[in-house]
């Protein structure tokens, strides 16, 4: 399961990672996406994309295909 | 060369990093670009009883990773490999003393460059507030390095930052070290004694993390560019150690951000106590579920871009009035003092028009800048960029483009100005390149004057009328066209892979008003300096091209001319009309005959396809360094003077009226001819300052040169379109 699947509300654990976008993957790795982190779902853009997620206690909007990048485990 | 010791600011955008640097430094900044990239450098003096440090300014990042050119700059910098830049003594490091966490991750990255480092805690009474309660003097112990709390908009705790400084300037750097898997370790290690052989092909003796950044980052810029000198010895040497690390069993793409995470997991556990929910999480989040709601967010968008239109657009219309009378009303003061000749027309046609010219664009890019500071500042900018993103992203851009494009709408000038806000590269200057085909206020005296003359005032569908029509129509073209010519910009010159869309929601704040004004004014003087030079030359240039040469026999034959209405014995009133139109005459025969003029003539057999005479085709190339200028050059062609604007019933008159020279029973101006026009100035890049400012934002003429051309071309092709279809249909 990726991270762009989630419902506005859901929590979830990061778990690993799809490989195709090195260079995205990276900076998602910054911002504090690493294994083991807790993300929230704050909010989708009224257009549908990009979502709001909240982690390591500040907020963060991604697009979803930058989303499909993070495998989550679902709580 | 100065002597004083430099130090460096860097953070995390959204820390305060401008408002504190404001504060450090008061009026005694100064802005430019680093040399040879176009990366805002910004330079202040931080003011030491005795000592004087200057402090540079770097652009907020994440990382130091060097995905991108500000992040390239940023190590660069702080190796003291930047030209133009001293190597820095000290690095201040801001950050948010409520979202540490995060924060720390480029803080560590920057520790381990070994210099010493003062860690400044933002925004410290906000973090009280959201419950946090941070041991400062454990984590300055944990870190190896100086924390000082601040309260930046409120000016508290620059008295002990700067105690810090002067501490710190004579202290050891940052014994901080990031201990990473063994492979790696190993690998960086084996790398440092592979590159100790070549020391002397280096410009520089490598430091750690340089190394690190070469395993770690694949394809990353520290193994280009040590490709470049070392080449396949390294490209062996790197695949060989990356291939034990993932033999081992390490992930290369993971390694230092999992690591570094854990240890800064483990500091804030020791040093940050919460002890409720963060408070500017609910408020922020309470804001935001009204501004990103579907409709009212939506609402909310449209109304605040409005208002920010608006003020460009008519807000910045009295201001403009007033420049340009003030101008107008100079030149008329110069004329009459200065006698009649090529000196006058110099200083007034050239020299006060041009200054005129460029003084005349300050209100908007004042106005614009004040908005964008204060939505950067308190964090809707981020909001609005989560809104339009996906609409923009069928131009192949991101929503970080949408205000410098609805910018251009008033005017491109500002527009280009506000691309800043666009961290990449290639969306940056696709942005540059297409905001000039959104429909500036410039272009709207051109449009009215054609539609007020050309197409009749006819209802359609009842309550419509046709000209206002045919005007949304010609505002539409610019749009329709920017969307395939972004997209196909994106999948040519400036193609590359899809820049992340991963970005900080920054909690709302109030704006600092200082911060605010800096900003407007930085912004106008820079562009008076930078592009202002450039559009004057440009001015100045046309002027000349339009006044010689004056051959001496046509001054002379409307000077008998003259003589003829005076002995005419005319009432006194017929006498002066009669005269003053001789000597507009004598003006637009002036013009006929000037350079640009023979020019007009010579490319008739390029613009007749568009449906235009030779006059059209001079006014068009005199409007080079402003669009607008085209009414006027009209009025002088047709012996109606300088003074006419687009309300003037005379110039529509004569403009309807108008025969062609080689054909005199056709009419030159029709309504298939107007839309031609219109449609050409729509799409052409016909503004001197557009292109002096784009020079100023890419950083080279190459991108000027690009605009003009595929706008010109685009403009002359779908002008043709437009009148031959126009013509089959009629």
């Amino acid at each position: 399961m990726t991270l762009d699947v989630l419902n506005v509300g859901e929590k979830a654990k990061v778990i690993g990672y799809r490989r195709d976008k090195p260079q995205i993957l990276r900076r998602i790795l910054e911002m504090g996406l690493v294994r083991g982190a807790e993300v929230e779902v704050v909010r989708f853009s009224p257009m549908g994309d990009p979502m709001e997620i909240a982690v390591k206690g500040y907020l963060l909007s991604m697009r979803l295909s930058e989303a499909a990048l993070v495998e989550i485990d679902s709580y | 060369m100065n002597s004083r010791p430099t130090t460096v600011l860097i953070g995390n955008p959204n820390t305060g990093k401008t408002t504190l640097f404001n504060a450090l430094t008061g009026l005694s900044q100064r802005t430019g670009n680093f040399p040879g990239v176009t990366v805002e450098k910004k330079v202040g003096t931080i003011d030491l009883d005795h000592l004087q440090i200057e402090i540079v300014d770097l652009p907020g990042t994440y990382s130091l990773a060097a995905n991108s050119p500000d992040e390239i700059l940023a190590t660069d910098v702080l190796l003291g490999q930047q030209e133009g830049t001293n190597s820095p003594e000290l690095v201040i490091v801001v950050a948010d003393a409520s979202n540490l966490e995060r924060n720390l991750y480029l803080t560590t990255q920057i520790l381990e460059y070994n210099l010493p480092l003062i860690l400044v805690l933002n925004m410290y009474d906000l973090a009280i507030a959201n419950g946090l309660e941070i041991n400062t003097d454990r984590l300055s112990r944990e870190l190896d390095c100086q924390v000082v709390p601040v309260v930046a908009n409120k000016s508290e705790g620059i008295d002990e930052l700067q105690e810090a400084v002067k501490r710190c300037l004579e202290k050891e750097a940052s014994a901080f070290h990031l201990q990473l898997d063994e492979s790696v370790e190993d690998g960086i290690h084996q790398l440092l004694t592979f590159l100790d052989d070549y020391s002397d092909q280096l410009s520089a003796p490598i430091h750690r993390v340089e190394v690190l950044r070469l395993l770690v980052d694949e394809g990353g810029i520290v193994e280009q560019r040590l490709l470049e000198i070392i080449g396949e010895p390294l490209d062996s040497c790197l695949n060989q150690i990356r291939k034990k690390i993932a033999e081992h069993g390490t992930d290369l793409l993971l390694v230092e951000p999992e690591t570094r995470y854990q240890q800064i997991g483990e500091i804030i556990e020791i040093c940050v106590d919460r002890k409720q929910e963060k408070l500017e999480f609910t408020i922020s989040n309470r804001v935001d579920k009204f501004l990103t709601h579907p409709i009212g967010g939506s609402a909310a968008f449209i109304v605040l871009m409005t208002v920010i239109f608006q003020a460009i657009f008519e807000w910045a219309a009295p201001l403009m009035d007033l420049i340009d009378g003030s101008f107008g009303w100079l030149g008329d003061l110069v004329s009459s003092v200065l006698l009649e000749g090529a000196l006058q027309s110099l200083i007034v046609d050239g020299v006060i028009a041009g200054v005129g010219g460029v003084a005349i664009f300050l209100p908007q890019i004042v106005i614009l800048f004040g908005f964008i500071a204060i939505l950067e500042d308190c964090g809707y900018m981020a909001r609005a960029a989560f809104l339009m993103d996906r609409l923009m992203s069928w131009a192949g851009l991101s929503g970080k483009s949408f205000v410098p494009m609805l910018s251009s709408f008033a005017c491109a000038i500002p527009g280009v100005m506000a691309t800043r806000v666009i961290e990449n590269r290639r969306d940056r200057f696709t942005t540059i390149l297409v905001a000039p085909l959104m429909s500036c206020s410039a272009r709207l005296p051109v449009y009215t004057i054609m539609i007020a003359a050309f197409i009749p005032d006819k209802p359609v569908l009842g309550f419509f009328g046709l000209q206002g029509i045919t005007l949304l129509a010609i505002y539409m073209v610019g749009v329709v066209v920017a969307v395939p010519v972004a997209w196909l910009l994106k999948k040519t010159i400036l193609q590359g892979e899809t820049p992340p869309f991963v970005m900080e929601m920054p909690p709302y704040k109030i704006p600092d008003l200082k911060t605010i004004i800096l900003r407007m004014t930085d912004r106008g003087k820079r562009f008076l300096v930078d592009a202002g030079t450039i559009i004057f030359a440009t001015t100045v240039v046309i002027w000349g091209l339009l006044y010689f040469p004056r051959p001496e026999s046509t001054s002379e034959q409307y000077a008998q001319k003259a003589v003829e209405i005076q002995s005419q014995g005319l009432s006194k009133d017929q006498q002066e009309e009669q005269l003053n139109a001789n000597s507009k005459a004598e003006t637009g025969a002036f013009l006929r005959q000037s350079v640009l003029g023979r020019l007009g003539r010579l490319i008739q057999p390029v613009v007749k396809p568009l449906g235009w005479d030779w006059k059209i085709g001079i006014a068009v190339m005199a409007s080079f360094p402003a669009r607008e200028v085209v009414v006027a050059t009209l009025g002088i062609i047709y012996n109606l003077g300088s003074e006419e604007s687009e309300e003037s019933e005379n110039l529509r008159q004569k403009m309807k009226t108008a025969t062609r020279d080689d054909n005199p029973g056709q009419k030159v101006f029709t309504p298939i001819v107007a839309l031609s026009i219109m449609v050409f100035f729509a799409l052409c890049a016909q503004c001197a300052a557009t292109l002096a400012v784009i020079k100023r934002e890419t950083g080279s003429w190459k991108w000027s040169f690009f605009t003009f051309s595929y706008m010109t071309i685009l403009a002359y092709f779908a002008a043709l379109i437009t009148y031959q279809i126009g013509n089959l249909l009629i």
